[in-house]
């Protein structure tokens, strides 16, 4: 159907509402197919409910994407009841259809249960980690098919733009978004709204807008989730960006390693075309946008805003100086808006809302809310939605659910390859922009990876100085040497053969690569290796002077071995050792040969009674 | 890769080379890899130097440019996965296949991979195998699943 304006879309979307109003209290059964329900075998088990429902049409089934809870995957919330139920697998849907949908039964088994309290819980609203959260952006998800334009519709999409094109001039949108606050989510924290300025006032005839889904930090998913999940409002934000901005064309940068996310956001794309949203003239305003899609590479840097554009233009992905911004003179010398996924989907809000609403949440500098990847040594892994000011104990606490294995924390690493590491002391820090900056670590595009007293600082420097190594696109000579000199010095270090006088190396190191190279990759590669010296000095010099890796990670400066009085002598070990380096007869504890051992781990890894120990 | 083949690709994106990019990956979905063949006749039809189509493809992590083996073993060594004992898993992989991440066995039976991340980390470390994904992975689990002894239910897409 084809909008030829607003007061098209309003009747559409009223039919819709209507539509679902009258199939309220039917029976739903609303699964999380996204990448992390998917890993965790979410479409195994949507074959199994569809196999179910194909007898009783009277039930739907409803797929989504990300719900944000993927330490408790595949998900289903089964409707109208509300049920919230974790960890589903194809064994368990017929009992779900039978008991559940059909008879309004609960099925104890499947809830959430409060690890602190021992009850279980029967609604996502009352899980503690969902309790603290501020879904703004991403709280629609578990609402939306994302092959569904119409769900979209339903939860008031495409209201905003509405507002834009007919109630406001593109100035008044601009000043809206500066008013909101809103500060780029890709890394820098760059104020969205000047940026938009800048772009309008540069004069040319054609301009473009980027949405940069090339999300390269490991450990962080969210841009991936809500492109996956809630395409349209990624898409409504860029269109009114572009009519802000004055720009006809705009891209989408999206990593090839996300391919539901590249599919979601292509059949959004054509949704929006078919129906008037897309394309010439949109909605009757005489506004023309047209949105195309582009694969990334797998280059980390590409992500940087002038490697991205190189990429869209067909190059390799190296970044250039910005004496002439981007927004003057970005992709293909044109004026070019680039902001990241998360950016765009704050716009619909902030123009739904208003800026003063919006301005209201979050701190001084740093406004709305902020979508983290809480991963790593954590019991509640998944994507929270908080407002901005959060304390880091609230969030690896109250909403993560502290440490596994009653392990003691030991820090969280902020911003990616390019943040740092923040220690105990500082679990009160507000977590924005500008608090961490000040932490020595950055908000990045907001992935939180949890360390417990078994991660290795050292280790954690060499591996991000390694990444950053293997990324650098070797443009800049302090970047590329810079960042292999510091992983060389780092290596040794974990490998026994530090020496006094590298800790100051690697600062000096560090001090160059950010001066004198281009672009943030380079300028922010010593933040992992500097933080960690910072906040632990005490693990460096361990290694350096003790040769003892306290946290019982770098292979050549540990030992394993048999505690005689807890092996029970199985042989599980002997049989698995790769190297036949353990000795020890039936009914005799077991014995490790040093000489032999290559530290692999394997014996700690099978040993049921916890007898193998690391020093 | 068949010259009809490659028209078909190249009028998808209307033999502009800004498209070079998604050209390239366009082959490998099909080939599994970059061949030299391919990339010549490529050279030609867009009238480009065959060194500007290799910059690109020696420049994106996602190219291959030797043949990769039957099964494709990638480990997932983003932080997370990183944190809770990828790289142990990862040597296991190479002890026990002989080669190193990005090497493919001799037999093209396995090729060795290693991905930054792919947003899966409450299934840390994860290990995927012909893109079946196989979480909280150690190293004695990745044998067995080399050797198919074991099946993992956590198998998605």
């Amino acid at each position: 159907m084809y909008l030829k304006g607003p007061d098209e879309l309003e009747r559409l979307r009223k039919q819709v509402i209507e539509g679902k109003k009258a199939e309220e209290g039917q029976k739903r059964v609303v699964l999380c197919t996204g990448t992390g329900c998917r890993g965790a075998g979410a479409l195994e088990v949507s074959e199994a409910f569809q196999k179910e429902l194909d007898r009783s049409s009277d039930i739907e089934l409803k797929r989504t994407c990300c719900h944000g809870f993927c330490e408790r995957g595949p998900i289903t919330v089964i409707e109208p009841m509300g049920v919230f139920y974790q960890m589903v697998s194809p064994e368990q849907v017929s009992q779900i259809i039978a008991e559940t949908v059909k008879k309004g039964e609960v099925i104890e088994d499947l809830l959430y249960k409060d690890p602190k309290t021992g009850e279980n819980i029967r609604y996502e609203k009352d899980i503690p980690f969902y309790m603290r959260q501020m879904r703004l952006v991403f709280g629609h998800n578990r609402l939306i098919d994302p092959t569904r334009i119409e769900d979209y519709l339903a939860t008031g999409g495409y209201k905003a733009l509405t507002k834009a094109l007919f109630g406001m001039s593109p100035e008044q949108i601009i000043e809206e978004v500066k008013r909101s606050g809103l500060r780029g989510r890709g890394g820098g924290g760059f104020p969205a709204g000047r940026k938009w300025e800048n772009c309008r006032r540069a004069g040319a005839d054609v301009k473009y807008v980027i949405c940069n889904c090339d999300e390269g930090d490991p450990g962080a998913y969210m841009d991936r989730s809500l492109m996956e999940g809630n395409p349209h409002r990624v898409l409504e934000g860029m269109i009114i960006g572009a009519y802000a901005i004055g720009a006809s064309e705009g891209y989408v940068y999206v990593r090839n390693e996300y391919p539901l996310a590249v599919q979601n956001v292509g059949i959004a794309i054509k949704q929006a075309e078919k129906m008037g949203l897309l394309g010439e003239n949109i909605l009757g305003s005489g506004f023309k946008f047209t949105i195309s899609i582009n694969r990334g590479g797998g280059a980390f840097v590409a992500g940087e805003s002038t490697a991205l554009m190189a990429s869209i233009e067909g190059q390799v992905a190296e970044p250039r100086a910005k004496h002439i911004h981007t927004v003057e003179s970005g992709l293909w010398e044109r004026p070019t808006n680039l902001n990241n996924v998360e950016t765009w989907a704050n716009v619909p809000v902030i123009i739904e809302r208003g800026a003063d609403s919006y301005s209201n949440i979050g701190t001084e500098g740093s406004k709305g809310t902020k979508i983290f990847s809480l991963v790593g040594k954590i019991n509640n892994t998944g994507l929270i939605e908080v407002p901005m000011g959060m304390t880091l104990r609230e969030i690896v606490h109250d909403i993560g659910g502290g440490i596994p294995g009653g392990k003691k924390f030991k820090a969280v690493q902020t911003g990616g390859p390019s943040g740092g590491c923040i220690p105990e002391a500082l679990m009160e820090l507000p977590v924005d922009f500008d608090e961490l900056t000040k932490a020595g670590s950055m908000m990045g595009s907001g992935g939180m990876i949890v360390m417990d007293e078994s991660t290795c600082m050292v280790d954690v420097a060499k591996y991000f100085t390694n990444f950053l190594r293997d990324e650098s696109c070797g443009k800049c000579t302090s970047c590329r040497e810079g960042t292999l000199r510091m992983y060389e010095v780092l290596d040794d270090i974990t490998k026994g053969k530090g020496r006094e006088g590298d800790i100051e190396l690697l600062e000096e190191l560090g001090w160059v690569t950010a001066e004198a190279s281009l672009c943030g990759l380079g300028q922010t590669a010593p933040n992992p290796v500097l933080s960690t010296i910072h906040y632990f000095r005490d693990e460096y010099e361990a290694h350096i002077r003790d040769k003892k890796c306290p946290a019982g990670v770098c292979r050549d400066l540990i030992t394993y071995d048999i505690d005689t009085e807890l092996c029970i002598a199985c042989g599980k070990c002997k049989k698995e050792c790769p190297v036949e380096a353990i000795t020890g007869e039936k009914k005799v504890p077991h014995e490790i040969d040093q000489d032999k051992c290559i530290r692999c781990g394997t014996c700690m890894e099978v040993c049921p009674e916890d007898a193998v120990k690391v020093q | 890769m068949e010259n009809t083949q490659l028209e078909k690709i190249l009028k998808n994106y209307q033999y502009q080379d800004f498209n070079l990019l998604a050209i390239l990956q366009d082959i490998q979905a099909i080939e599994n890899y970059l061949p030299r063949g391919t990339l010549e006749e490529l050279a030609k039809r867009l009238d480009l130097p065959l060194a500007r189509i290799y910059k690109l493809a020696t420049f994106y992590r996602a190219f291959s440019l030797t043949p990769r083996g039957r099964h494709l073993v990638t480990v997932c060594t983003g932080t997370a996965c990183h944190v809770r004992g990828a790289a142990l898993i990862l040597d296991t992989l190479e002890r026990e296949l002989e080669i190193k991440p990005g090497e493919t066995t001799p037999d093209r039976e396995y090729t060795l991979e290693t991905v930054n991340c792919l947003g899966s980390c409450a299934l840390a470390p994860l290990l995927i195998i012909d893109s079946k994904y196989h979480g909280k992975m150690l190293g004695t689990k990745a044998l067995s699943l080399l050797k198919g002894e074991e099946k993992d239910v956590s198998e998605g897409s």
